[in-house]
């Protein structure tokens, strides 16, 4: 079982948070000019040197940390981390006062600088972004930790340099539950698996001794609630990440799918079958008092609620086929939303609250999009032989899902991935993970 | 006389490729005609049987749960060989191809589940011996991507429970 260590950050000093600044990016339309920035390796003086080497079995974290944030802003497609073989100024120097002009030679627009220091067990760490073009300082924080906790200062870095530079929060400090995948496709293992967002620290929360299906966070990212087989019987569980401590959701006399929480983390939502008929329920996790949302003698599965925790869309096939539907929370007013051709699953509210992103079949292709909450605007993201299951990144930027390919007629060349693409569209790109994956849910930021 | 020469030659060439490609197309369709009707498969690679005679399953087309002409039938055989064993109970096994999203194919194939289920009971089999579980798209007898496999996926599976 994993432990989630708590982050005490301190902010040493806060300066020109309100200053004007020549460079901002706009992440509202496809990025096809990312911005050069510049990440110097954080400076690390020698007597942290050896107490890295102690405690974490690394030279130098300061650099290891620098390469964290370059990552994350490279795969954010927004930004274009410049080659350190470039750089003319020393790390400990920039990190006082950079040579603006050295730096602008490069081209860098944005330069990262910083120090840190490991002592009495415990990692300190200041980091500066400067705008190379106004010749200024943007932002300076720091903050002390666990020498262990190393990568997720690197990610509350990037965290802070997204949010500065886009005017949104960030989502590097974030991790990823999926289902791990191995095996032959007839006979396929499946783990519960977590990870950092960019895909280091990987965990198997299950053995694969049963069939584990569909995890997804809670708001606190501190629980989770999936379908497991455990014994045969296909039910929702929730698992505490924490303590390990895992149950069953309610006492359904029958199959129970598709969970979700709400917003607010009180209830989960999810799909009961009965005489195969499937229909929405909830259950509150104080009271477990169980509730029938619909009840329709159609399939109605894939709940999602809206972030205000007033709307529930969900997949039914009512109409004769798979659609998309909208409805108040206790179940009344139910509208269909997708109209377009083809099929249309696995809705799901973006987290702040305009649109619904989706799985489309159409003619033998799936399709990711999203649509505004009464059905409008479609907008198709990216096409494949199959893809489904979108799981939104807690600022609503980007969407992560699976892809899996054809197999040959004797299955061979069969694989699972993770995938992410951006809002926007650009910016498609597979999600690292250890063996085969699917299923992805993005937790919400672990740091605030 | 070159000339319609070597036009009769190239409509010699022209019949000769229709004749080819008619015959390779008949023969293609008669390929999968043998072992699918409609997108149903009617073949008999991954069937297994109860008992003599007694085939285990019954296929479905895409996106639905309706009972052929040739399911009803096998699913009679079932009950026959249920009501002459009583002592044993059976699962009714619901499965989906991998065309669909994962969570409408657990609902999907909870649904063959039960239309299997259901006509076991018409036939006079009691429900307490009979239980379901929908694996969805989870368990692909199948590995191929392609019609043919596809429809050999679509299937309900009745196994012994005891």
């Amino acid at each position: 079982m994993i432990r989630i260590i708590n982050l005490f950050f301190i902010i040493f000093f806060l300066l020109s948070a309100k200053a004007y600044s020549l460079i901002e990016i706009d992440i509202t339309r496809g990025n096809l000019d990312p911005l050069p920035i510049a990440v110097s390796p954080l400076f690390q003086d020698d007597s942290s040197k050896r107490n890295s080497i102690n405690e974490l079995k690394i030279e130098n974290v300061g650099s290891e940390i620098s390469l964290v944030v370059e990552n994350n802003l490279k795969i954010s497609g927004l930004f274009n981390p410049l080659s350190k073989e470039a750089f003319l100024q020393k790390p400990d120097i920039a990190h006082l006062k950079p040579r603006f002009e050295d730096w602008a030679l490069i081209k860098a627009q944005a330069l990262i600088t910083g120090k840190v220091t490991i002592e009495d067990k415990k990692l300190k760490v200041e980091f500066r972004l400067w705008d190379i073009l106004a010749g200024r300082e943007m932002m300076a924080l720091a903050f002390t930790t666990v020498p262990s906790n190393w990568r997720r200062v690197g990610h509350i870095i990037s965290d802070k340099v997204y949010e500065r530079l886009t005017g949104e929060k960030g989502y590097f400090d974030t991790r990823i539950i999926y289902v791990s995948e191995e095996g032959p496709k007839t006979a396929r293992v499946k783990k519960l698996a977590i990870m950092d967002q960019d895909g280091f620290n990987t965990k198997y929360l299950t053995l694969g001794n049963e069939l584990v299906l569909t995890p997804r966070f809670n708001p606190t990212s501190q629980m989770v609630t999936y379908l497991s087989y455990f014994k045969n019987l296909p039910r929702v569980y929730l698992l505490d990440i924490e303590t390990g401590t895992q149950e069953v959701v309610g006492d359904f006399p029958g199959m129970t799918f598709a969970p979700r929480f709400s917003p607010d983390g009180k209830k989960i939502i999810m799909s009961f079958a009965k005489d195969g008929n499937s229909d929405i329920y909830t259950m509150d996790l104080e009271n477990r008092i169980v509730e029938r949302i619909t009840n329709h003698p159609s399939i109605d599965t894939s709940p999602s609620y809206s972030p205000d925790n007033r709307f529930i869309t969900f997949n039914s096939d009512r109409s004769g086929f798979q659609q998309i539907y909208v409805m108040k929370s206790d179940g009344s007013n139910v509208k269909r939303i997708s109209f377009g051709k083809g099929l249309y699953g696995t809705p799901v509210w973006s987290p702040r609250g305009d649109l619904i992103a989706f799985t489309k079949l159409h003619k033998g292709k799936f399709y990711i999009g999203v649509m505004r909450t009464d059905g409008s605007g479609e907008r198709l993201l990216t096409e494949n032989y199959y893809q489904e299951a979108p799981s939104w990144s807690p600022n609503g930027r980007v969407l992560i899902f699976y892809r899996e390919t054809k197999s040959n007629d004797k299955g061979e060349g069969f694989s699972a991935k993770l995938w992410s693409i951006d809002l926007t569209g650009y910016n498609e790109r597979q999600v690292q993970t250890e063996t085969d994956a699917s299923d992805p849910s993005w937790s919400s930021l672990l740091s605030n | 006389m070159n000339f319609s020469k070597s036009f009769r030659n190239t409509f010699l060439v022209i019949l000769l490729s229709l004749i080819v490609s008619a015959c390779a197309t008949k023969k293609t369709t008669t390929t999968v005609e043998g072992q699918m009707q409609g997108d149903v498969y009617t073949g008999t690679d991954t069937v297994k049987y109860l008992a003599d005679g007694v085939p285990d399953r019954v296929f479905f087309a895409t996106n639905e749960s309706i009972l052929t002409t040739k399911s009803r039938d096998t699913l009679r055989k079932q009950a026959n060989w249920l009501r002459e064993n009583s002592s044993i109970n059976v699962m009714v096994e619901g499965h989906a191809d991998e065309r669909g999203t994962r969570e409408y194919n657990l609902a999907l194939g909870e649904r063959r589940a039960n239309a299997a289920k259901d006509y076991l009971i018409t036939y006079g089999i009691s429900a307490d011996r009979i239980s379901v579980i929908s694996y969805g798209k989870e368990r692909p007898v199948d590995s191929g991507s392609n019609p043919l496999s596809w429809s050999k996926n679509r299937r309900s599976v009745t196994v012994k429970a005891n």
